[in-house]
């Protein structure tokens, strides 16, 4: 009965860590521009940026996967579940990734861009070669944390019919009646893919750590 | 201005959705938050098998998605024998997982104490449970708060999530509105726009709480 009921769910892998995968990267990248704008030198780009991110932050993930999928096609946007998953967590990945960038910028002393500055290094090479190298490995412990609450988050996704993990247990759960069984294994799955990611990051972390000679 | 209107029309059958939102959310942090007080204590404690279970109920509500939480148990109890009402389950998920994340927010602020405050403790004779509730707890309580009350906005949020096992609060007032009216867009805006300055709101509550909770430290 288990091996039965863990094939089937264990086809929504592919599915979460595409989703997860995806929303990520994007989020990423929108979360780079974010925090570009977020230090802008004008004013109302500054703005635009923490509005952004705090009006991501404050509505439910739920709400705006309902208001992507059923909300966007009255103006004749018609997305695919798999679309619109990937696009709503694709928005909220980019407001938290923002933040994690941000936090780790911080952690860069400002003697860091001084430095680069008198060996006459333009600013993009400075922020490209100096900066983003190291703020990235402060930052990487947190991407990693927040890609784990993403991957629960992808959960979410099941709610506009994405057949992930959550959405093969329910359908199990309702052909078989083993409501306990099936949604014991989709947490199992949940928690092993969390500690492979765990392990993944610990150990690119210590990389990162060894190669400038902390530890 | 018919947006307006529209969003005001919608306003009586959306109240009672959020009136159960914030129901649900308040039970899930009166519930949850002794339940993680407990298993912090639990946590901590000497006999090994209160570490065990402890751990099991931690990981369980924190590695699990909420989502796959309360699946789990709106599938799940009724095959026991306990039938119980979408609402009663949505309560115990969320104070479950609600309870995982505010054990760790406790474990840290019960480390945070120091230790000479314990000893001292013991040689005012006090006994071990009058000096930990006494001494201890309230140290450990005033450094817990601010990321329990941080947590306490994102258990608002995750409220949402009842929606999936047919809880009548606001997400899924909203769906009816949606399927009735197929003005997807507004109603989940109006949605959005409730939630977030709901949020907004509780966010600077929290604020303020901080700063109050950090006054002493601002005098020295």
């Amino acid at each position: 009965m288990i091996t039965q009921l863990l094939t089937s769910i264990a086809q929504g892998v592919g599915l979460t860590l595409y989703v997860t995968g995806a929303s990520l990267l994007f989020g990423g990248l929108i979360g780079l521009v974010l925090v570009g704008a977020a230090r802008s030198p004008i004013a109302i780009i500054r703005a635009a940026a923490t509005l952004y991110i705090n009006v991501v932050r404050v509505i439910p993930p739920i709400t705006w996967l309902f208001l992507i999928y059923f909300g966007l096609p009255q103006y004749a946007l018609r997305l695919s579940t798999l679309q619109a998953a990937i696009i709503g967590f694709s928005i909220i990945a980019s407001a938290f990734m923002a933040e994690i960038y941000r936090s780790g910028l911080l952690s860069i002393p400002d003697g860091q861009r001084e430095a680069a500055h008198a060996l006459g290094l333009s600013p993009f090479t400075t922020v490209g070669h100096i900066i983003t190298p190291q703020a990235f490995r402060v930052a990487l412990p947190a991407i990693a944390t927040y890609g784990i609450g993403l991957l629960k988050d992808s959960a979410l996704a099941s709610t506009i019919g994405v057949r992930e993990i959550t959405y093969y247990a329910q359908q199990s759960a309702k052909q078989t009646h083993e409501g306990l069984l099936s949604f014991v294994v989709a947490g199992a799955l949940y928690i092993i893919i969390s500690l492979v990611v765990a392990l993944v990051a610990r150990r690119v972390d210590l990389k990162l750590r060894r190669k400038i000679g902390v530890l | 201005m018919d947006l307006i209107t529209q969003w005001l029309g919608w306003m009586p059958n959306l109240t009672p959705g959020l009136v159960i939102s914030l129901q649900l959310t308040g039970l899930a942090l009166l519930i949850g938050f002794p339940f993680g007080l407990l298993l912090a204590v639990m946590a901590e404690a000497k006999f090994k098998p209160f570490q065990w279970i402890s751990f099991a109920f931690v990981e369980i509500g924190r590695g699990l998605p909420a989502l796959v939480l309360l699946y789990l148990l709106y599938f799940s109890l009724p095959d026991a024998g306990i039938t119980l009402t979408s609402l009663t389950t949505a309560i115990i998920a969320l104070s479950w997982n609600t309870g995982a994340y505010a054990s760790e927010y406790f474990r840290a602020g019960l480390a945070a104490v120091p230790l000479g405050q314990k000893e001292a403790a013991i040689t005012s004779g006090l006994s071990g449970w009058t000096g930990f509730r006494i001494v201890i707890l309230p140290q450990a309580l005033r450094i817990s708060t601010p990321p329990l009350a941080g947590l306490a906005v994102l258990v608002f949020q995750g409220s949402a999530l009842a929606f999936v096992i047919a809880v009548p609060e606001l997400m899924s007032k909203a769906f009816e509105i949606g399927s009735i009216t197929f003005e997807y867009l507004s109603v989940y805006t109006l949605t959005a726009v409730i939630y977030g300055t709901l949020t907004l709101i509780f966010l600077g509550l929290v604020r303020i709480l901080e700063l109050r909770l950090g006054r002493h430290l601002l005098r020295n």
